[in-house]
């Protein structure tokens, strides 16, 4: 019986991140609209390439195959995209509701825990990442950009990306004063977006190749473009490693925070 | 082994080099209503968030339940109401969803949550606006719900920090008669204050906080009785000359306490002392007699008002 009730406990204890990931749908019911919102940029991209660039560049030689360009874009443009909606909804939103709110003070008088909390939010934030990758998907395969059918792969790695940035920006968040602190999030994201292999090639870099791999969302892209042409290898692990490593130092180090910062 | 529902014994907090509560000691038994009166800064918030859990004691013996919230801080939460001195309320929902969220957070199943909802927000007289964001809210309302949200749980104990802080008088009155309804259900409080009406009017049984010290304990009559007179004259002689009528004062009453603006005489009798004066040809340029409160007794203990 007491080993009953204990799992019945460690089972309770383990789900109640999901209480913020219900706030936040219960918020979302509202104004569901700004969710969709976060398409368009990744979207408008995505076409522009397909219209005109990709017949300007022609194909790229990758992985010993050469595919068009078109298609060796868009799995960065997913990946990037599931970076900047994680980012967003775990810095700004975050911000707002830590400082503003007041939020996690009252949540944190309940049985909720700072863990809970850091966990729950960074949950909701690759959620609606994982949202975004499955519309940018469709988007993909209508417009025949899709190379092979292991692209259903990209969701879950979208959600790994999710995590990764959705715990590196909300850890970011509790270190931020004000509102102007913010203007460092692009100035991070934008050569992360620029220089992770997005848009050519990393051996476009030369000797200089190996700094790519200081950027998380390098990784994240490795792994998109693999799903894409459907092609894998050991290489990948470490990439899904180095993504996994940064998303849990990231959610410890926000735990650790809110702990410090509102329960002392 | 622990007595009462609260048990506090040498409980000190220090945020680095300041004290804020210097080593407490403080009982509450069940279906009490308690109360902390004070300044600001008397260490009273902090009192109370280490009895929500929210903040580990600096040393000290604290517990509730028999439970020690540093190690059963989770549980203990579970059995307590908190309505914190800021309404943080969830400004992105209804006020009906901002209750059954927090029923969430208890793991309370959703339709059970809902009818715990419509019942809290019907006592706190606010079904109406059950739907309405938090937002245009008045202070009173919002407060109200914070009251209905703190219930949710069906909280073994409700802890008010300054509950009717910042309201005005006829929102004090809606708030102080649920609390008062509240305390006959046999639900035990424990609220901080620094008007002393709210505590006389609400607590069985309280401590004075000054300086993260309890400097007095008991129930408001006994406090009252204790520390100061039955009634009270107060003489206003225009400024800067209350001072010279000090001695006249101290002559028909008991004790006498100089504020800027006036003078207090502590008497068994204070229209018996203002006509004793009146024959003296003392007359002041006005003198009220009231009934002696908490606001006296916090002024014998500590030499100053509770309210700046």
């Amino acid at each position: 019986m007491s080993l009953v009730t204990t799992t019945a406990a460690v089972w309770r204890d383990v789900r109640r991140p999901q209480r913020l990931i219900e706030r936040s749908a219960m918020v979302y019911r509202h104004n569901w609209i700004i969710i969709l919102s976060g398409l368009f940029e990744p979207m408008l991209f995505l076409l522009s390439i397909r219209v005109g660039l990709s017949e300007l560049v022609g194909d790229v030689d990758i992985s010993g195959r050469s595919v068009a360009y078109d298609e060796f874009v868009a799995p960065g443009l997913l990946a990037a995209a599931a970076m900047n909606g994680a980012i967003f909804d775990s810095t700004m939103n975050i911000f707002h509701k830590w400082k503003a709110s007041k939020l996690y003070d009252a949540l944190l008088t309940t049985p909720l825990t700072a863990a809970d909390v850091a966990v729950g939010e960074i949950g909701w934030a690759v959620l609606r990442g994982m949202l975004y990758a499955v519309a940018f998907l469709v988007t993909m395969a209508a417009l025949g950009m899709v190379e092979s059918a292991w692209i259903m792969m990209a969701v879950p790695v979208a959600a790994l990306i999710g995590y990764t940035f959705a715990s590196l920006g909300m850890a970011a968040t509790t270190y931020m004063r004000s509102w102007a602190d913010f203007e460092y999030v692009p100035a991070a994201t934008l050569p992360l977006f620029l220089f992770s292999a997005t848009f050519y090639p990393v051996s476009a870099y030369g000797d200089w190749s190996w700094v790519v791999n200081l950027s998380p969302l390098y990784h994240g892209v490795e792994l998109v473009r693999a799903a894409n042409l459907g092609v894998w290898n050991a290489s990948l692990l470490a990439h899904a490693a180095v993504l996994v490593v940064l998303g849990v130092s990231g959610t410890t180090v926000a735990a650790r925070r809110i702990e410090k910062l509102l329960l002392s | 082994m622990h007595e009462g529902v609260i048990a506090a014994k040498g409980l000190v907090k220090r945020f680095g080099d300041l004290v804020a509560v210097g080593g407490v000691d403080f009982t509450v038994t069940p279906g009490e209503a308690f109360g902390f009166l004070g300044p600001n800064g008397a260490g009273k918030t902090s009192t109370m968030r280490m009895i929500g859990c929210v903040s580990p004691p600096t040393a000290g013996d604290l517990h509730l339940f028999g439970l020690d919230p540093r190690r059963d801080g989770r549980d203990i939460r579970a059995r307590l109401g908190v309505v914190p001195q800021m309404d943080q309320l969830d400004n992105e929902l209804t006020v009906a969803e901002n209750l059954l969220i927090y029923a969430r957070y208890f793991d309370i199943d959703r339709s059970e949550a809902r009818a715990r909802a419509a019942d809290l927000l019907e006592f706190v007289q606010l079904r109406e606006r059950s739907d309405s964001k938090v937002e245009p809210l008045s202070g009173g309302q919002k407060r109200r719900v914070s009251i209905a949200r703190s219930l949710i749980n069906d909280p073994d104990v409700l802890i008010l920090d300054e509950p009717t802080t910042g309201l005005d008088p006829q929102a004090r009155h809606v708030l102080w008669d649920r609390l008062y309804q509240l305390k006959e259900q046999g639900r035990t409080l424990v609220l901080t204050t620094h008007y002393m009406d709210e505590a006389e009017q609400l607590c069985d049984r309280l401590v004075v906080m000054d300086g993260g010290h309890i400097v007095a304990e008991g129930s408001p009559q006994s406090l009252i009785t204790t520390y100061a007179t039955r009634e009270v004259l107060e003489l206003r002689f225009g400024r800067g000359r209350n001072a010279d009528h000090v001695a006249d004062a101290a002559a028909v009453g008991e004790r006498v306490e100089e504020l800027p603006d006036r003078l207090l005489v502590y008497t068994a009798d204070g229209e018996g002392s203002l006509a004793t004066l009146r024959n003296r040809n003392i007359v002041p340029d006005s003198a009220l007699v009231r009934r002696s409160s908490l606001e006296d007794v916090f002024l014998r203990l500590t030499g100053r008002t509770l309210v700046d």
